[in-house]
């Protein structure tokens, strides 16, 4: 078994507003000198430690534990997966 | 007649709502604790508000997996009336016993202020006792208010009456100025204000009349009000 870190990337779907982002674009980036940005979204990131016999299973297992337990809200989120080794 | 006020590690308005169950309608209400099973002679079951689990992952999300959960979901299927009030509301949506989902405040911030309802559906257990159109003057308290679902859901409860309560003026960018919803049988109703915080003319000299309605539609339904 190896150890690997899946980072699991909750985001808003599209067409969801994500008012963070868009305060972060607005008054902070765009009232600076960087107008080439055009937009920002914010998101959430849970790092899982697991151990596991390949990437593939590891990433398989998060992604059961994620929508089994509901980690995000699929009405409203979708998610990412990225796995490292440890 | 008993009515179950369930209680979470983090509920903050269970006692406010056992209070005005008790001493201001003299119903039998016992608390329960969510890791212990519900007793079946239960006649309505109330879910607080508050910050279960401290809000941790997304308000109401972890809560929803609560053993209690379970129980509730046979009592709704049965019928009885389940009512969620705030957290409770958040809890009901991220266990699937209620459309849609809850999500920040369109401005960021935590809103405590009051708001003006207005009944849109008055069959269920908790508006029985109102008038369609009629305005309930009550407080709300969050941070994860704004009532959201796609557009095919938001047609689903148009078509089967499923708005309960809308805010006169939108106060935080919920779909439709949404404020509380229920299942398709409508024994399941989930509210963003406090109606436990404004039936006592102490606290709301105004008008308390409004929100003793909804507890009265409770009691109405559970056969105790003719």
């Amino acid at each position: 078994m190896t150890s690997f870190e899946v980072h699991v990337t909750i985001e808003n779907k599209p067409g969801i507003s994500d008012p963070e982002g868009e305060t972060i674009l607005n008054d902070l980036v765009l009232k600076g000198a960087y107008k080439t940005v055009s937009k920002i979204m914010t998101a959430k990131m849970l790092k899982f430690t697991v151990q596991e016999k390949d990437q593939r299973a590891a990433q398989s297992l998060i992604q059961e534990v994620c929508d089994e337990l509901r980690i995000y809200n699929p009405v409203v989120s979708k998610v990412s997966f990225d796995v490292l080794k440890a | 007649m008993k009515v179950g006020v369930v209680v979470f590690p983090g509920s903050n308005c269970d006692r406010d709502m056992y209070h005005v169950l008790k001493d201001v309608f003299k119903t039998d209400t016992k608390y329960y604790w969510h890791e212990k099973p519900l007793p079946k002679n239960i006649d309505a079951i109330i879910l607080p508000g508050g910050f279960s689990y401290g809000d941790r992952l997304r308000a109401g999300a972890i809560a929803a997996n609560s053993p209690v959960i379970k129980d509730v979901q046979k009592m709704a299927d049965k019928g009885i009336p389940i009512l969620g009030v705030c957290n409770g509301f958040q809890i009901l949506v991220e266990s699937g016993l209620l459309p849609g989902v809850l999500l920040k405040n369109r401005s960021l911030n935590f809103m405590c202020r009051w708001t003006n309802l207005v009944v849109e559906n008055n069959k269920t257990p908790f508006s029985n006792q109102f008038e369609i159109g009629q305005k309930i003057p009550i407080p709300i308290a969050n941070g994860e208010g704004r009532y959201y679902a796609d557009d095919e859901t938001l047609q689903k409860l148009k078509k089967y009456n499923q708005i309960v309560f809308r805010y006169v003026e939108s106060v935080n960018g919920s779909s439709n100025r949404i404020a509380g919803v229920c299942n398709e049988d409508g024994n399941v109703v989930g509210m963003m204000p406090h109606p436990e915080r404004a039936v006592e003319y102490e606290i709301n000299p105004t008008d308390n009349n409004a929100s003793t309605l909804i507890f009265e539609s409770m009691l109405t339904k559970m056969g105790v009000y003719n």
